[in-house]
């Protein structure tokens, strides 16, 4: 790196981490200075260079695109038709059914579950530990099967088991963890006043647990909802599902590429709205904790 | 019990399949997961852009979508590879993301001086953190690995879907034969098991060397 630098550089960037992307511009600090003149200019060389290959990269794939035909008009006609866009509507709505159902389902599940965990009775303490710990160790996926294979139900509900039982159980940890973060001295003060455990859990500690446990909360709703995807592979009629019954329609030419390019983003899209709200949640209750304390 | 005894051959291979696979797919995801945490500290931007899409992009793609792409759709592209190559590139990438975060997590932990120490002697950004940062950061790290790895484990079983060999996917041989459903997922869930306590087993005894007290 080259040595001299220009005061108001250092001063500047020294200054930003209170207000934007606190953690980007400290590591930016830990791992190199702020760059002169000479560095500059081979960072943009170096900049100029990765463009170069990434852009390689993608005329790449988009020659590849064109060379096999992806954008050819008969493969993505069939998106035109109304009856295509009902289905992958249909599919749409049957995800987002099965991952409203097993969000809620897993709260409740990891509520019961973190109750347990929490329990004064030992037999229960183990037995919700032995539960937690069993399901968060197995895929999802076993469990998935599980119950479509050898309990014979149907696949959406299937699916949504299998979802519960592993998101409530990871959940519970959450919640146990959230109740744990809660400075010791409110339980104390909650039990010197009299309250009974019910009402400590219910009055003071979980209502302030919630609020670092939130963010936690919503990045698991998102493995749930990336999750429900797997009901593609019991044939529930979700939306990845509805894709491939397009995609291999040897009608519309085998339009796998076309299909993927259509659901993908509506699938990360999704997700990335919910990982979103995570972030957000994260760094607003940071940022309110740490004016009060 | 005699379910596992009398397919002791088709578990055999299946909980073969599930390692090996884990083990490839670890070891592309953590090549690809160290370089591309190393893209998003770097000092050219280009290249943080680079991570930042690689990283969001792959953690809010569901795996099955990713190996649907990968699997049946790299084919459509004129790329034709074994079904295990395809699995493990869409494991090995799915989960470089998490690998990258957890990198990344790590070297925010290591001590700003130690990166001024560093250039102060007249090392370059490779140098930085290739020799100063990421071992230091290794120890911090060995933990969130540990669970991604776990995570990969589990997430091997969807390959069963696409054709690769694996444990899971040995269900489908037991009930064709006409096995006890009940037991045959109770020796998979057994086989998984080992599998995860192994990796966390490992992990642990890893954490347990690298500590030092600071």
């Amino acid at each position: 790196m080259t040595g001299p630098v220009t005061g108001p550089a250092t001063a500047t960037v020294t200054l930003e981490p209170e207000r934007k992307g606190k953690a980007k511009v400290e590591q930016a600090s830990a791992l190199y200075d702020p760059p002169g003149p000479r560095a500059l200019a081979r960072h943009r060389l170096y900049g100029i260079l990765a463009l170069v290959v990434f852009a390689g990269i993608l005329a790449w794939i988009g020659y590849k695109l064109v060379d096999t035909g992806q954008f050819a008009a008969d493969k993505w006609n069939p998106f035109t038709y109304q009856g295509i866009q009902d289905l992958l509507l249909r599919g749409l709505g049957n995800t987002l059914r099965a991952f409203v159902w097993a969000a809620v389902l897993s709260l409740a599940l990891g509520t019961v579950l973190a109750a347990g965990r929490l329990s004064d009775h030992r037999v229960v303490r183990w037995a919700a530990t032995a539960v937690v710990e069993f399901f968060r160790a197995m895929p999802v996926l076993v469990m998935i099967f599980f119950v479509f294979v050898a309990l014979k139900t149907e696949p959406r509900v299937a699916l949504i088991t299998g979802l519960t039982l592993y998101n409530g159980s990871v959940l519970a940890e959450v919640f146990r963890a959230g109740v744990h973060a809660v400075p010791r001295g409110q339980r104390e003060a909650a039990y010197a006043l009299g309250m009974r455990k019910t009402q400590v859990m219910t009055y003071v500690l979980i209502p302030q647990g919630v609020r670092t446990m939130l963010p936690a909360i919503v990045s698991q709703l998102v493995v749930a909802l990336k999750d429900t995807s797997l009901g593609y592979l019991i044939s529930y009629e979700e939306f990845l599902y509805a894709g491939k019954q397009v995609a291999t329609n040897l009608d519309y030419g085998l339009p796998f590429i076309p299909v993927v390019m259509v659901i993908a983003p509506v699938y990360i899209g999704m997700c990335m709205l919910l990982s979103g709200l995570a972030t957000w949640l994260d760094r607003r209750g940071r940022r309110s904790a740490r004016t009060s304390g | 019990m005699n379910v596992l005894t009398e397919n002791w051959d088709t578990y055999w291979e299946g909980f073969l399949g599930t390692v090996k696979l884990t083990a490839v797919s670890a070891v592309l995801a953590l090549l690809l997961g160290v370089f591309v945490a190393a893209c998003r500290v770097s000092p050219v931007k280009p290249m943080r852009v680079f991570g930042g899409v690689w990283v969001n992009i792959l953690r809010n793609t569901p795996l099955t979508l990713l190996f649907f792409a990968v699997v049946l759709g790299l084919p459509r592209f004129g790329v034709v590879l074994p079904f295990f190559t395809f699995a493990v590139l869409a494991l090995g990438c799915y989960t470089s993301a998490f690998v990258c975060e957890a990198v990344r997590a790590g070297i925010n932990t290591v001590p700003t001086g130690q990166g001024e120490a560093a250039r102060s002697l007249g090392m370059t950004f490779g140098q930085t953190l290739g020799l100063i940062v990421l071992p230091q950061a290794f120890r911090s790290v060995i933990p969130p690995l540990g669970s991604t790895m776990i995570a990969l484990a589990k997430n091997s079983a969807i390959a069963g879907a696409f054709s690769v060999v694996e444990l899971l996917g040995t269900y489908r041989t037991l009930s064709e034969l006409g096995f006890n459903i009940v037991w045959t997922f109770v020796w998979i869930a057994v086989g998984y098991l080992i599998i995860t306590l192994s990796i966390s087993l490992v992990f642990g005894l890893m954490e347990k060397h690298w500590e030092v007290a600071r």
